[in-house]
């Protein structure tokens, strides 16, 4: 018996000490990934890099201006396509979701989570770039708005339904109508919830590359409108990355600095929001 | 008669809940309707605001009247403007302070006149026993009170609409006695102006705040009748063994 008892201990201390250490390794990338970025852009990083424009090979300076207004273009426009339709389709799913179209609904947003985004990039070249006959800002914000889709419709309709019966029903009960009960009390209550899943959309899409090569496909010039091709940080960093010149390529770390700092405020916010949400909903 | 019930079944699903009950509630009294859990008093209750259908699957039979009006033939938002209800655990909006509690009925029904939506925030906060209370933190948030206080708050949300009839779904059963006290306390001054129809598994509550009870077991009306009869000489044998304590 004792041998066993010795057995089962050893086991348990190795098995502890290999989950901990997996847990750990999980983290390394990362930690490594944010550090060499850093220290390799944040050199780079100067008040020209926000204001100035790329300057032409050879000469010195300039900067990702352009780069991110049209980041922020794209993901202003992604909002417009991507919140609506996912933040009306969770209502749905958390009101009438149990029924067979709610079924249907919640798998294939569950299929589009998981399209690669590449494949919404070549959709949307398909359906907007090629009969527009240009590449276009809109076209890009559409794709990345159709990637928000699933994210939001998820979160939306997992907060509507942490929001207890109790209140809906104490709305009810005051006479208020259906809409009013929805758009007053219910949404208000889970409001703190939803705008994390909306940050957290937006972070991800903030950095996705491979739809916009399709559709926005980068200008190196300044743009906002919709219909020309627009400038993004993730298509000006794989421009400059791949380029052969040293003083591009500190740009592009720059860039990639100022990407992955974004999206960890993001992160962070959301966080902030949520950690309110549980706090309040404990009182 | 305030409120005609006759011949009122109600389901959730296959599965029958309220068997064929005709009940009658008279004006400005206090009707306790008592029975073990699951004999369907609060689904009754449910059914005399129509509560009951929001839930998926449920339905209703049989006839509620309403001042002689058939309330299944009247729209249950208008309905409900007129039989207002407060729930087992208090249910303060929580993102709403306590003034935005009280007239949230109103606001939200359209009702934008600052001064008359304090006015009947003060009143109904009054009415519900809890403006001593709070007059000082009207803009501090409803969930900042204790249970009891929270739950004179949902009261005084009820009122402010100014219902005729008042629903109450066992107000006391997540509150300490002093709080319960309390809010016993305020449903006899309640019956005064309002018709209120309470649920309840305590039958102590029942005896003390009611003028009629309404006795359920097994979703069927066994007896109903004035509180001191039924309690001091049931006609039932099925009456006598449960406020004895013999079962439920």
């Amino acid at each position: 018996m004792m041998g066993r008892d010795t057995l089962r201990k050893w086991v348990n201390r190795w098995m502890l000490a290999l989950t901990f250490a997996s847990a750990l390794i999980a983290m390394v990338p990362l930690f490594l990934i944010f550090f060499h970025i850093l220290s390799h852009g944040i050199g780079a990083i100067n008040l020209d890099f926000f204001t100035e424009m790329p300057k032409p090979v050879g000469e010195t300076g300039g900067g990702f201006a352009n780069a991110i207004a049209g980041s922020l273009v794209l993901l202003a426009l992604a909002c417009s396509v991507g919140l609506p339709i996912g933040i009306f389709g969770g209502i749905y799913l958390a009101e009438y979701g149990g029924r067979k179209t709610g079924e249907v609904v919640r798998f294939f947003s569950d299929l589009l989570n998981g399209t690669p985004s590449i494949v919404v990039g070549m959709f949307c070249y398909a359906i907007l770039v090629k009969p527009m006959k240009h590449f276009s800002a809109a076209a890009g914000g559409a794709a990345l708005g159709i990637i928000m889709i699933p994210t939001v419709l998820s979160t939306t309709e997992t907060m509507l339904k942490m929001v207890p019966r109790s209140l809906r029903e104490g709305a009810l009960a005051l006479g208020l109508p259906y809409w009013k009960t929805m758009s007053s009390i219910v949404l208000k209550s889970a409001r703190a919830g939803i705008l994390t899943g909306v940050l957290l959309a937006i972070a991800r899409v903030a950095g996705e590359t491979a739809p916009l090569l399709f559709t926005a496909l980068g200008n190196q010039f300044w743009s906002l409108s919709l219909k020309e091709p627009i400038a993004a940080l993730p298509l000006q960093i794989f421009t400059f990355a791949i380029s052969p010149y040293e003083d591009w390529h500190n740009q592009a770390w720059a860039g990639a600095t100022v990407l992955i700092l974004m999206v960890l405020c993001l992160n962070v916010v959301s966080r902030f929001f949520m950690k309110n949400k549980l706090a309040r909903g404990r009182s | 008669m305030k409120i005609q019930i006759e011949k009122l079944n109600a389901w959730y699903g296959d599965h029958k809940v309220v068997s064929h009950i005709d009940l009658q509630v008279s004006e400005k009294s206090v009707t306790a309707i008592i029975g073990p859990s699951g004999c369907g008093k609060s689904t009754l209750v449910r059914c005399l605001n129509r509560m009951h259908e929001i839930t998926p699957k449920a339905h209703v039979d049989g006839k509620i009247l309403l001042d002689g009006q058939d309330i299944f033939k009247e729209d249950p938002v208008r309905l409900r403007r007129r039989v207002g209800m407060i729930f087992q655990k208090p249910n303060p909006f929580p993102t709403m302070s306590i003034a935005d509690n009280v007239t949230a009925g109103l606001r939200l029904n359209g009702t934008r006149d600052r001064g008359r939506l304090e006015e009947v925030a003060m009143e109904s906060l009054k009415r519900a026993a809890l403006w001593d209370e709070v007059k000082e933190h009207l803009h501090e948030s409803g969930l900042s009170l204790s249970g009891g206080q929270q739950q004179r708050l949902c009261i005084a949300r009820a009122l402010a609409v100014n219902p005729e009839v008042l629903l109450m779904d066992e107000p006391c059963s997540a509150l300490d006695p002093i709080s319960t006290a309390r809010v016993e306390e305020l449903i006899h001054e309640l019956k005064n102006k309002y018709t209120i129809v309470i649920v309840t598994h305590n039958m102590q509550q029942a005896a003390r705040v009611s003028d009629y009870t309404a006795f359920l077991y097994m979703g069927e009306l066994v007896e109903w009748g004035k509180t001191g009869d039924l309690f001091t000489n049931p006609k039932e044998k099925r009456t006598e063994d449960y406020i004895t304590g013999r079962f439920g």
